[in-house]
């Protein structure tokens, strides 16, 4: 076994990231996060540039979930959470005072672990998010249904369905379904923790593709246990440890030739 | 080459991969080694045993091959170790060529030992000890990860293009002199270009190395000397006056 490393405080941050032509969505700086007297993130900072795929991996704990759910404040709902840094999306200031969380919440879907549909139709679940925000106009509720099961590439398989319950799906299926749900309201981000890791590989190839087709018209966040899953799918991949960011550059370089040792061990598979 | 894996087995397949391509260097390095010999010694015994041996580097890049994809398909390698796999079948076609080379002058040799001798082979010896040294410097350099010393075998190179391109026009001269002499000649000629290619491969393992342990391809130009593919010797007036 190799023995776990150890990290100095004062150990920077590497960068080497692929810009996007549309430059950062997320700036990041200085972020931590506290569960209690824990501290789970240490000083963070990153851009997240807009239209690309961006992976965040490490070993479990590490604080990659985290980061993510940081970024739609999914955090709040933990008790004793405690942040402090900045997080700016498109300028607007996340953690800003005064700031509507469900606004924010809108402009992001998500996506999780093991596909969550709603116990009712596939349609339903698709237009959900729109009949809460208030649309109860049939044309624009079907027309808002197609476009979000075509683009989670799912139409073809559901359209004769569409009114029978999504628990009846295959696991695939639900996952493109939650999908669809996530970009049914037009979100500008799409967050994705562990998004493959409960689907079978076929399943897993038509999301990775999914996410490829998604590219550019969203810019896509994805935590992945899955190293070749991360250097398939996305531009720039954030290593993580022990709550702090170790690397953070372009795919081609984190998965071929690391600048530093510590991502080299953990891309390699020796430890974590 | 920092920790090890998680996964042991892992580790013993990446150190069978690089033995194997230690055991096909030395096996390439005794085949010049005994090619040279059989030459200057006009041994067409030994020639005929060179070109018998050529047959197991030929299996050993097989046995390369097979264990190289089976990392790559079962192991999904990534970074150094990937880089390792990669440079490993790229050095193992390499000395695959060499030894090619290497029994191609054994071939040609047995061919010189059924003419008289042509004044030029000692220039052949010269450059087959060049040549050795660089793939034995080069093999040490893949061996010990010491990118200095692969980039040295890259620059000496040139020394062996100059050696062959003066022999090229020796050669030409002595073909004009006497036309008895452009069998043998062209028989060292084809001798010494093999020799010279040896030399290219080497080189190519020494960029493979650079690649391995820092990551990115050797940018800079290399040196070339060999100006043979554009000697030109015209007939000196006598002997155009002895036609």
């Amino acid at each position: 076994m190799a023995t776990a490393l150890k990290l100095q405080p004062s150990e920077a941050t590497v960068y080497h990231v692929r810009n996007g032509s549309d430059g950062a969505n997320f700036r990041i700086s200085e972020f931590s996060l506290w569960y209690g007297v824990k501290q789970a993130l240490f000083d963070n900072s990153l851009d997240i540039q807009k239209g690309l795929v961006t992976a965040l991996i490490g070993p479990s704990g590490c604080g990659k979930s985290t980061l993510l759910r940081c970024m739609n404040r999914m955090n709040d709902l933990i008790d004793g959470v405690r942040v402090s840094g900045r997080m700016t999306l498109d300028g607007q200031d996340i953690y800003g005072r005064g700031i509507d969380v469900i606004a924010l919440r809108k402009r992001m879907g998500m996506v999780f672990q093991k596909p969550n549909p709603f116990p009712m139709s596939v349609y339903d679940n698709v237009v959900y998010p729109l009949r809460v925000d208030g649309v109860r106009d049939r044309a624009s509720l079907d027309e808002a249904c197609e476009r979000a099961l075509k683009g989670a590439a799912l139409w073809e398989e559901v359209k004769d369905r569409l009114r029978e319950n999504a628990l009846g799906m295959s696991g695939g299926q639900q996952q493109r379904l939650c999908i669809a749900r996530a970009i049914a309201a037009d979100p500008e981000v799409l967050l994705m923790d562990e998004p493959c890791s409960a689907l079978d590989p076929i399943a897993t190839s038509k999301i990775e593709e999914l996410i490829d087709g998604l590219k550019g018209r969203y810019t896509i966040i994805v935590v992945t246990h899955n190293m070749q899953q991360a250097a398939r799918i996305s531009d720039n991949t954030a290593f993580m440890y022990l709550g702090r960011l170790i690397e953070y550059g372009d795919t081609d370089s984190i998965f071929t030739n690391p600048h530093l040792e510590r991502t080299q061990d953990y891309v390699t598979g020796r430890f974590g | 080459m920092g920790a090890e894996h998680t996964v042991k087995s892992y580790d013993e397949e990446l150190k069978r991969l690089n033995s194997a391509i230690a055991r096909m260097g030395g096996l390439a390095e005794s085949q010049i080694a005994s090619a040279i010999q059989a030459m200057s010694r006009r041994d067409s015994e030994l020639a005929a045993a060179i070109v018998r041996n050529d047959e197991k580097v030929d299996q050993l890049e097989r046995e390369i091959d097979d264990m190289a994809v089976r990392l790559l398909a079962l192991r999904q390698p990534m970074a150094l170790d990937l880089r390792n796999i990669v440079s490993a079948l790229r050095v193992a076609s390499d000395l695959e060529r060499i030894a090619d080379y290497a029994a191609n002058v054994a071939k040609r040799s047995i061919a010189l030992n059924q003419v008289a001798p042509v004044r030029p082979v000692g220039a052949i010896p010269r450059m087959g000890r060049v040549v050795q040294e660089m793939i034995k410097d080069v093999l040490d350099a893949f061996v010990n990860r010491d990118v200095q010393k692969a980039i040295g075998v890259w620059t000496r190179d040139e020394e062996l293009d100059e050696m062959h391109s003066s022999l090229f026009r020796e050669l030409l001269t002595y073909m004009m002199e006497d036309s008895r002499n452009i069998t043998p000649a062209t028989h060292v000629l084809f001798i010494a270009k093999n020799i010279e290619r040896m030399g290219d491969h080497a080189t190519n393992i020494a960029e493979t190395i650079h690649f391995l342990v820092v990551g990115t391809p050797l940018r800079a130009t290399r040196p070339k000397h060999d100006s043979s593919s554009f000697a030109v010797v015209q007939p000196s007036s006598e002997a155009k006056e002895a036609q």
